[in-house]
């Protein structure tokens, strides 16, 4: 079993996101960035498949130098190698260029099962995992949150959110299978695995060793592009009911919920 | 030149999802200055009767396209039955709901068409020189960008539901409904449904409810959570839950609201025993009334919600109750 686990460093889920003067862009200098906790969700069902069925754990990440480190923290969990996609021609991107540059390290990978996160929390586009599947004319599957490998290990057995309720998928391999809050509890990294990490391989990886076209990724590739960001307006501090008791205040939130707020 | 707005409008109960209504409105307005047509795009086993609102919210065309493949959303027919006719009309701008099926649908469709996709938009128009600009949140909202598009076309984007104001209805208002035979056969479809599990009880899910009422740790337990339900069936709303009551396991995850949950954009969002940490708000800030109950005078949501009562919420929820049964039966 060849498994890829396409990971991202974002900022912290706590991190205070401020926006660059120019607009364009975020400051990031001084964030705490890790790995996209759903992305952890797919390293730990990768770890969990090779330790029942054998194989080898891939991670693949695309972005700048700062990600070795949460590039360890996979490889610390038990991950066997990297493929860091570090290159200034990846900038500027947008999903769709981001999940064909992915796909093209991968073709080169031996793989069975790709694991993404549902979404990266930083861009929240929730679109390179289903994007890359179709750049690699595979299947993919959403919201994942039960995997079962067949015996043969040829299709698996997917469990996947829907509205309302679940679904149960029969899914030939290989595919991209986007994990969701819920799939398992992500491991921890033992201090052994911190050590043995840091001797693990981390192939870094140029446009120029993927062959494709420049302009097909990175910003000259990118569909979509950030016109300008801003803080949205903040919400101001609302009234607060007046009363001394619950019986004196339920009443006087209905009534202005009714006549102020006009939703009763 | 590519040319017209289309929407793709998912079916629930033999109509469509409000959502497309939502789209339909805004759109509208869109196509008029463009001096596009609006077209409507229904994917299922039997459509038509499901398209009958399309005319009167502002379409021009409905395309329904049926087949008995896709009776039950895959993303592999879908996409396919999708792609095949946006090729074949080449529409300029293709607009869905940012639910679960968009979510899924959309991706898979923007890289087949190699076109650029802005997900879960919370704004659409026509910025300067005409160009289709779309405002969106990015890190779980803490931040709103403008996304402008290239050239490629479809320009593609997932709107978020409850968002968008429909327009009233005009009744005299006819759409022309186009049946489309897809080109789909058994074998397109590779991911195969074995089953689908369906929580008992059919409240309107989260995303689209129009009144939401959450509980937090400060429901202290799962059993304390029947008095948000009576509530909710007096008001009939949803009931969501913070992380900390879904990891505590007093509710499915599927409950949860927030940074890791769902996005949701009520009406009105009753928040009983939930302090409103950062991740939390991600999920609920564009709700258009906000209420917290919280006996903590320092928790944070006080200083962010439009009407608080600090009080003790196990004393307070059932007087409310109490109070909106007898405002609903005047």
């Amino acid at each position: 079993m060849d498994i890829i686990v396409c990971m991202k460093q974002v900022p912290d889920s706590e991190a205070q996101i401020r926006v660059r003067p120019d607009g364009k862009g975020i400051v990031d200098s001084d964030i705490k960035f890790v790995m996209n906790p759903y992305d952890e969700f797919g390293v730990e069902e990768a770890l969990k498949l090779k330790e029942k069925f054998g194989g080898t754990v891939t991670l693949v990440c695309l972005g700048p130098a700062r990600c070795v480190e949460s590039i360890r923290t996979g490889l610390a969990m038990g991950a066997d190698k990297a493929i860091h996609l570090d290159d200034p021609a990846f900038d500027g991107g947008d999903a769709i260029s981001t999940a064909k540059v992915l796909a093209a390290a991968i073709k080169g990978l031996p793989h069975d099962l790709i694991f993404c996160g549902k979404q990266a929390i930083d861009d929240d586009s929730a679109t390179v995992g289903s994007a890359l599947a179709e750049v690699l004319g595979i299947p993919q599957v959403s919201l994942v949150v039960k995997v079962e490998l067949a015996e043969d290990r040829k299709s698996a057995k997917v469990n996947r959110q829907i509205l309302g309720g679940e679904e149960i998928l029969q899914v030939p391999l290989p595919a991209v299978l986007n994990a969701q809050k819920g799939l398992n509890e992500p491991r921890y990294a033992s201090l052994p695995g911190i050590m043995k990490a840091k001797k693990k391989e981390i192939k870094s990886v140029k446009v120029a060793d993927l062959g494709i076209a420049a302009d097909s990724i990175g910003a000259a590739g990118a569909r979509t592009k950030i016109l300008h960001m801003a803080a949205p307006p903040q919400r101001q501090a609302g009234k607060i009911i007046p009363g001394e008791t619950p019986e004196e205040k339920a009443p006087i939130l209905a009534k202005l919920l009714r006549e102020e707020a006009k939703i009763i | 030149m590519a040319k017209g707005i289309w929407i793709f409008a998912e079916r629930s109960d033999g109509t469509l999802r409000k959502v497309a209504f939502e789209m339909l409105s805004e759109a509208r307005k869109m196509a008029d200055k463009l001096g596009e047509e609006l077209c409507v795009v229904v994917l299922g086993d039997t459509v038509e009767a499901a398209t009958k609102d399309c005319g009167p919210y502002g379409a021009d065309r409905v395309y329904a396209v049926e087949s008995p493949l896709l009776k039950d959303y895959t993303t592999e027919g879908y996409a396919k039955a999708l792609v095949d006719l946006v090729k074949q009309h080449q529409p300029s701008i293709l607009l869905g709901g940012a639910t679960v099926i968009g979510k899924d649908l959309f991706p898979r469709v923007a890289a087949r068409l190699d076109a650029g996709l802005a997900v879960d938009c919370t704004e659409i128009k026509l910025g300067e020189g005409n160009q289709f600009v779309v405002k969106r949140p990015m890190y779980a909202g803490k931040v709103y960008a403008d996304i402008a598009f290239s050239d490629v076309t479809p320009k593609m984007a997932t709107i978020r539901p409850n968002v968008l104001i429909p327009a009233q209805p005009d009744a005299s208002r006819k759409a022309e409904v186009v049946k489309v035979a897809p080109a789909l056969t058994a074998d397109d479809i590779k991911c195969k449904i074995v089953e689908q599990l369906k929580v008992a009880g059919e409240k309107v899910d989260l995303t689209e409810a129009e009144v939401i009422i959450s509980g937090g740790r400060g429901m202290k337990g799962p059993e304390n959570f029947t008095i948000l339900e009576e509530m909710a069936a007096v008001l009939n709303a949803t009931v969501g839950a913070s992380r900390a009551a879904v990891d505590a396991g007093w509710r499915q995850q599927s409950d949860q609201v927030g940074q890791t949950g769902k996005v949701v954009s009520p009406n009105l969002y009753i928040a009983c025993g939930i302090s409103g940490a950062i991740q939390h708000f991600a999920g609920m800030g564009t709700s258009k009334y906000i209420v917290a109950i919280n006996k903590d005078p320092e928790a944070v949501i006080f200083g962010k919600c439009d009407y608080g009562i600090c009080d003790d919420l196990f004393k307070v929820v059932p007087k409310l109750t109490e109070e909106l049964k007898k405002l609903r039966q005047e």
